[in-house]
């Protein structure tokens, strides 16, 4: 489903040019659980931007469903973070000034659908995250683990295939962070592709295959056996 | 995204910060408003000489005595001529061919009373001819007495205030006036109307021309009023009296000639020009409510740099974030338009309700410039913040960074 292709990403900060991207290639079949993990600045958020199409790599090639993503307009990257990728963030990024209803709405209003169409969807999914008795609060009046699970609903609500959680739990206790975690297996469970970002070592063995880098390189791969032969 | 959700989603930021908003509203409000008060007062002003002016038929030349050099100015307002303007110039012009009738005009105000009250009031004298001209109405009684321009009579007709200031008690037709030496018949009482022509009609004694002429002690007429048979031949009956006149008078040409066209295109100039400039100072005010949005969409934009990272992050095309930012402002210059129109037509009941003389009336073009000019400046002024906006790298936007966004 995703093809890396020797990914490369600078970044220039006054003088020193910093790689955060080195000839990355990776490989991911449809509903795979992975993990990534490594020190502080080693890459992992800027991979999980490519991934999320919210940035473009300074070189190397992108292939998501067979599709190769650098051909692709800016208004057509967007269709496909709009259909295809959820996108959930440390600081959850909820809309301060909209309900939790509205928030998990913002991608179907985006597409244009018809208030009609949106609230079956969206209360289901209240339901499913057991957040119907919070739908109506603003963010402000939820906990970090409720906010968490808020912009989760709104990462699945256009049932993407790709899921990506850059530290989901980076802000939360270990209770509500466990909490989160639970959920995204469960919809990994339902057959959405997963990619976890984390610092902790136990949440990252959690994942069916482990990755691992350091200064914008992939230095280990659980499945690294099949794939470095392949 | 559809409309509904836009306008949804807009109206939610806005009353969020309705401060700022309020602020906007007013600021375009006012500007709005004062197009619409500026102009609806110039327009007003403009009808309102416009109708007394149109007292006079198309067909009625006023002769004034002293030469206008220019042309197509003013004429003067008092007859400075070299040489009066007399009875006799008045009858034989009413003898011209094509002239239908006469209406001579002498002016001045004198003492008048009746019992033991006095009043300063002003004294017209003129002929009975004067009354179809002007189409002036008699409320009862009789106008002046047809008969030669140079006969005198001691009749008067008042206006409606001359008989309650002098004769408020008894009946009016019959009284007895006094003016300067002379005593006159109250034999007519005018309907009541407007001011016109700078006269106040409710508060003058007309009376025979000749009569006047005898009061006041003078040879020359304040002005001539000459109705033509039928308004195509005023050109000829024009050249006519100006060379009826130049003979009568040695030669010289000391009269101005000057027909309600001239006066009301004269007039008509002027007060839309006037009109004009106003809404042009008013729209100013336009300008800078346009450029208060800038700010606010500038602002806007800063402060939500995240919310813009989002919204990408979650599929919104560059063109829809742009028409985000863009219609917030639309919204605000829509409904500020909306208040000042609702203000400014609400301010011009009022006046028409206090002064229903006054034709106060906004033209159809300053509502429309008003509005079409709070809209397209807070397009213009928004373009940019909101262009700067959608062009953001979502990356970046969702850092809150808007530092190096135009690359
Ligand atoms: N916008 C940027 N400008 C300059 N340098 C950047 C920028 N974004 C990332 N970098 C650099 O790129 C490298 C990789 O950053 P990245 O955020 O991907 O690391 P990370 O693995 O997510 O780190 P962390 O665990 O702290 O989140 C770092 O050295 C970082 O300083
Ligand atoms: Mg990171």
């Amino acid at each position: 489903m995703i093809r890396l292709e020797q990914l490369c990403k600078q970044y220039r900060l006054g003088g020193e040019t910093v790689t955060a991207l080195d000839q990355f290639t990776l490989e991911v079949s449809a509903g795979e659980y992975l993990s990534v993990m490594g020190p502080s600045g080693s890459g992992k958020s800027t991979l999980m931007n490519m991934l999320g199409l919210l940035d473009r790599p300074d070189s190397g090639e992108y292939w998501l469903n067979n599709t190769a993503m650098s051909t692709l307009s800016e208004e057509a990257r967007a269709a496909q973070r709009n259909s295809q990728i959820g996108f959930v963030f440390q600081a959850y990024h909820l809309i301060d000034r909209l309900t939790a209803r509205e928030n998990i709405e913002l991608p179907l209003v985006l597409k244009g659908e018809a208030p009609g169409q949106r609230r079956p969807q969206v209360q289901a999914l209240l339901e499913r995250l057991g957040l119907d008795r919070h739908a109506d609060h603003l963010p402000h009046q939820l906990s970090g683990g409720q906010r968490q699970r808020v912009a989760i609903a709104r990462a699945v609500i256009r049932k993407p295939a790709l899921l990506l959680a850059d530290e989901p739990t980076g802000n939360l206790d270990s209770h509500s962070g466990s909490e989160v975690i639970a959920l995204l297996e469960g919809l990994n469970q339902e057959g959405i592709t997963l990619l976890v970002v984390t610092h902790d070592q136990a949440m990252g063995e959690r994942a069916r295959r482990r990755l691992w880098m350091r200064d914008g390189q992939l230095i280990s791969d659980s499945a690294g056996a099949d794939h470095a032969a392949g | 995204m559809r409309l509904a959700d836009l306008l949804q989603f807009n109206s939610r930021l806005l009353l969020r910060q309705w401060f700022r908003t309020l602020m906007i509203l007013l600021a375009t409000g006012v500007g709005v408003c004062a197009v619409l008060l500026l102009t609806g007062l110039g327009e007003g002003a403009r009808r309102f000489v416009l109708d007394e002016f149109s007292l006079l038929g198309n067909d009625v030349l006023i002769v004034l005595p002293g030469r206008k050099e220019t042309t197509g100015g003013l004429p003067p307002l008092t007859g400075e001529g070299t040489r009066d303007l007399t009875l006799e110039d008045a009858l034989a012009v009413s003898r011209l061919p094509g002239v239908q009738a006469v209406a001579p005009l002498v002016v001045g105000l004198t003492m008048v009373n009746s019992g033991g009250r006095q009043r300063e009031l002003m004294v017209v004298g003129t002929s009975a001819q004067f009354f179809t001209i002007r189409g002036l109405q008699l409320q009862s009684g009789l106008g002046l007495p047809v008969m030669p321009l140079d006969q005198v009579a001691p009749v008067a007709i008042i206006g409606t205030e001359v008989r309650q200031e002098l004769l408020s008690e008894g009946p009016v037709l019959g009284a007895w006036l006094r003016a300067g030496g002379y005593r006159l018949r109250v034999q007519g009482l005018l309907q009541e109307e407007g001011v016109s022509l700078g006269t106040d009609m409710r508060k003058a004694v007309l009376i025979p021309v000749a009569s006047a002429m005898q009061l006041f002690d003078t040879q020359g007429l304040f002005r001539l009023f000459v109705q033509v048979q039928n308004p195509d031949l005023i050109p000829q009956v024009r050249e006519r009296i100006e060379q009826l006149i130049q003979a009568r008078h040695g030669g010289e040409l000391d009269i101005t000639l000057v027909t309600q066209d001239a006066v009301l295109g004269v007039f008509n100039k002027i007060l839309n020009l006037l009109t004009l400039s106003v809404a042009f100072i008013a729209g100013i005010s336009l300008i800078v409510a346009g450029i208060l949005i800038m700010n606010i969409t500038l602002i806007s934009v800063s402060q939500r740099t995240k919310e813009i990272g989002l919204l990408k992050a979650l599929g919104a095309a560059d063109k829809e974030i742009h028409w985000l930012f863009l219609s917030e402002a639309i919204l605000l210059a829509l409904l500020g338009s909306l208040l000042g129109v609702v203000v400014g037509y609400l301010v011009l009941w009022i006046a028409h309700t206090l002064w229903p003389l006054f034709p106060v009336a906004v033209p159809f073009w300053a509502l429309s410039g008003a509005v079409g000019v709070a809209l397209g400046v807070a397009v213009l002024f928004a373009w940019l913040p909101a262009s700067r906006a959608a062009r953001l790298p979502p990356v970046q936007a969702l850092r809150g960074d808007l530092q190096n966004a135009q690359r």
